[in-house]
């Protein structure tokens, strides 16, 4: 199976840990990804608090590059990335003059042929095959996935899975032999997009997350977006001083989870690049069994 | 009464925001449920179910000029579960643009700031450039050293893009930016 890859600005930068993992479990998993040529910012929040057209034709140009290449599936593993390609797409398809407008506005033309899907809806789809590349299975892990905000929202955008309580990535954990666990924060918004501008409501919701992982008695947080990745992974010490605690959870991508199932080494996998360490949640996984 | 009740213009920011956003908040019947699921509900001046409904009588103000549209964080957890369908993050989103189309002065700068700072940045590389992001964030606000502990960690872990990066495609996209429109041509006022 081959996919246009859209890895989308954070993956170059403060999440290349998800982008080194998802290549190692992609190509173990016979998933070709080709990167969108000359691919641009999605626009994120910002261009949508700020401009309908550039909310628009940013993704838009995205989607048009994938075309020009004849890419007729894009895989994003940022749920805000995702968001946005898809939801632009969606208006294309619904509002003709949108797109005439749009396509004057990138100067290249889009004619709507390009399909957008996240990371875990493709892992999804190669559940089979992931359960056959399991060398090491992560048994005794007990794993709460955090899917978020725009991964299962609104479900007219995101349409994989249940948008209040979604299990894609629940089934993909339990497929690596890891326990996954029920918990009552799995799509509460993290508030990531405060991280800097907002600090104080982003720790405390971080706060809420961290503590309800710990009720479910989690070992690690599962995740699937750099933004989820980066606020809870680097905010802990905040949240932590917010409720005089301390905390030290460690967020893996779910990339990285299913790279370990395969038997990869651990710094192959960006596993040494997070604020807090999963040494100690791993060390009692078992060596690889081939 | 009724030449008074029926006039135009007792509706007429329901109305806009019908235009622009193609949502009708005359639906709401205050439920409540947006408001009960908001993560940050209780940081706002007032509730998302109260913005519905001074939409509806016509309150431009105390909208418009409310901290409560920038504290959306726009996780769409509202627009999921509205049993009248209204997609009230597009709603919130709209007065955004709204209240500052009419120069409104956002509370919340923070928020415009980093809004400001983002896309600066993609403008200019035509990807989002972290640091220097963070680092023009951090002057507009006058707070050069926050995070810098957070930025060293990530320059030890291998994970800050010191140079950034720059599409090919530059000149095309500052042409987007140059001529891209609050709302979409046509709609905007």
């Amino acid at each position: 199976m081959r996919y246009g890859y859209y890895p989308g600005c954070a993956l170059h930068g403060s999440a290349r840990e998800f982008d080194l993992s998802i290549k190692e479990c992609c190509q173990t998993l016979g998933i070709e990804l080709v990167e969108v040529p000359d691919w641009n910012c999605c626009g994120a929040s910002a261009a949508h608090e700020v401009s309908e057209e550039l909310s628009l034709a940013l993704p838009l140009r995205v989607l048009s590059q994938a075309e020009g290449y004849n890419m007729n599936t894009i895989m994003a593993p940022c749920a805000a990335c995702y968001s946005r390609l898809k939801r632009a797409g969606i208006k294309v398809a619904r509002d003709p003059a949108v797109v005439s407008r749009i396509n004057e506005l990138i100067g290249q033309e889009y004619k709507g042929g390009v399909a957008v899907k996240h990371l875990i809806e493709v892992l999804k789809e190669n559940q089979t095959t992931l359960e056959s590349t399991v060398v090491r299975p992560l048994e005794g892990l007990k794993v709460a996935c955090y899917y978020g905000c725009l991964l299962v929202r609104p479900p007219e955008v995101a349409d994989f899975d249940d948008a209040e309580n979604p299990v894609t990535m629940d089934e993909i954990v339990r497929t690596l032999g890891a326990e996954p666990v029920g918990w009552s924060h799995k799509t509460e918004c993290c508030g990531a997009s405060f991280s800097f501008s907002k600090p104080d409501i982003a720790a405390r919701l971080v706060g809420d997350i961290l503590e309800a992982a710990l009720q479910a008695e989690a070992d690690v947080i599962a995740v699937a977006c750099p933004l989820c990745h980066a606020n809870l992974d680097m905010r802990q010490a905040a949240a932590a001083r917010k409720l005089h605690k301390k905390y030290s959870i460690p967020i893996l991508y779910i990339s990285q989870l299913i790279g370990l199932a395969q038997g990869k080494d651990r710094r192959l996998l960006g596993l040494d690049k997070h604020v807090v360490s999963p040494d100690n949640a791993l060390q009692s996984l078992k060596a690889p069994s081939r | 009464l009724v030449y008074l009740l029926n006039r135009e213009s007792i509706h007429s920011f329901r109305n806009l925001i019908k235009h622009l956003s193609d949502e009708d908040v005359s639906r709401c019947y205050q439920c409540g449920k947006c408001t009960a699921g908001c993560p940050v509900a209780v940081d706002m001046d007032i509730s998302p179910n109260q913005v519905m409904r001074l939409v509806q009588i016509n309150h431009r103000d105390r909208v418009l000029g409310s901290s409560t549209i920038w504290l959306c964080l726009s996780c769409e957890t509202c627009t999921t579960r509205c049993p009248e369908g209204i997609d009230i993050a597009k709603v919130m989103d709209t007065l955004r643009k709204v209240s500052v189309a009419e120069g409104y002065r956002a509370p919340e700068r923070t928020i415009t700031e980093f809004n400001r700072a983002f896309l600066d940045s993609v403008e200019r590389h035509g990807r989002l450039n972290e640091l220097e992001f963070a680092l023009r964030y951090n002057l507009a606000l006058r707070q050069p050293f926050k995070d810098m502990a957070m930025g060293l960690n990530l320059l030890r872990k291998g994970k800050m893009n010191l140079f950034g990066e720059n599409i090919a495609g530059r000149s095309q996209l500052k042409g987007i930016f140059n001529r891209s429109k609050r709302f979409i041509k046509g709609r905007d006022r």
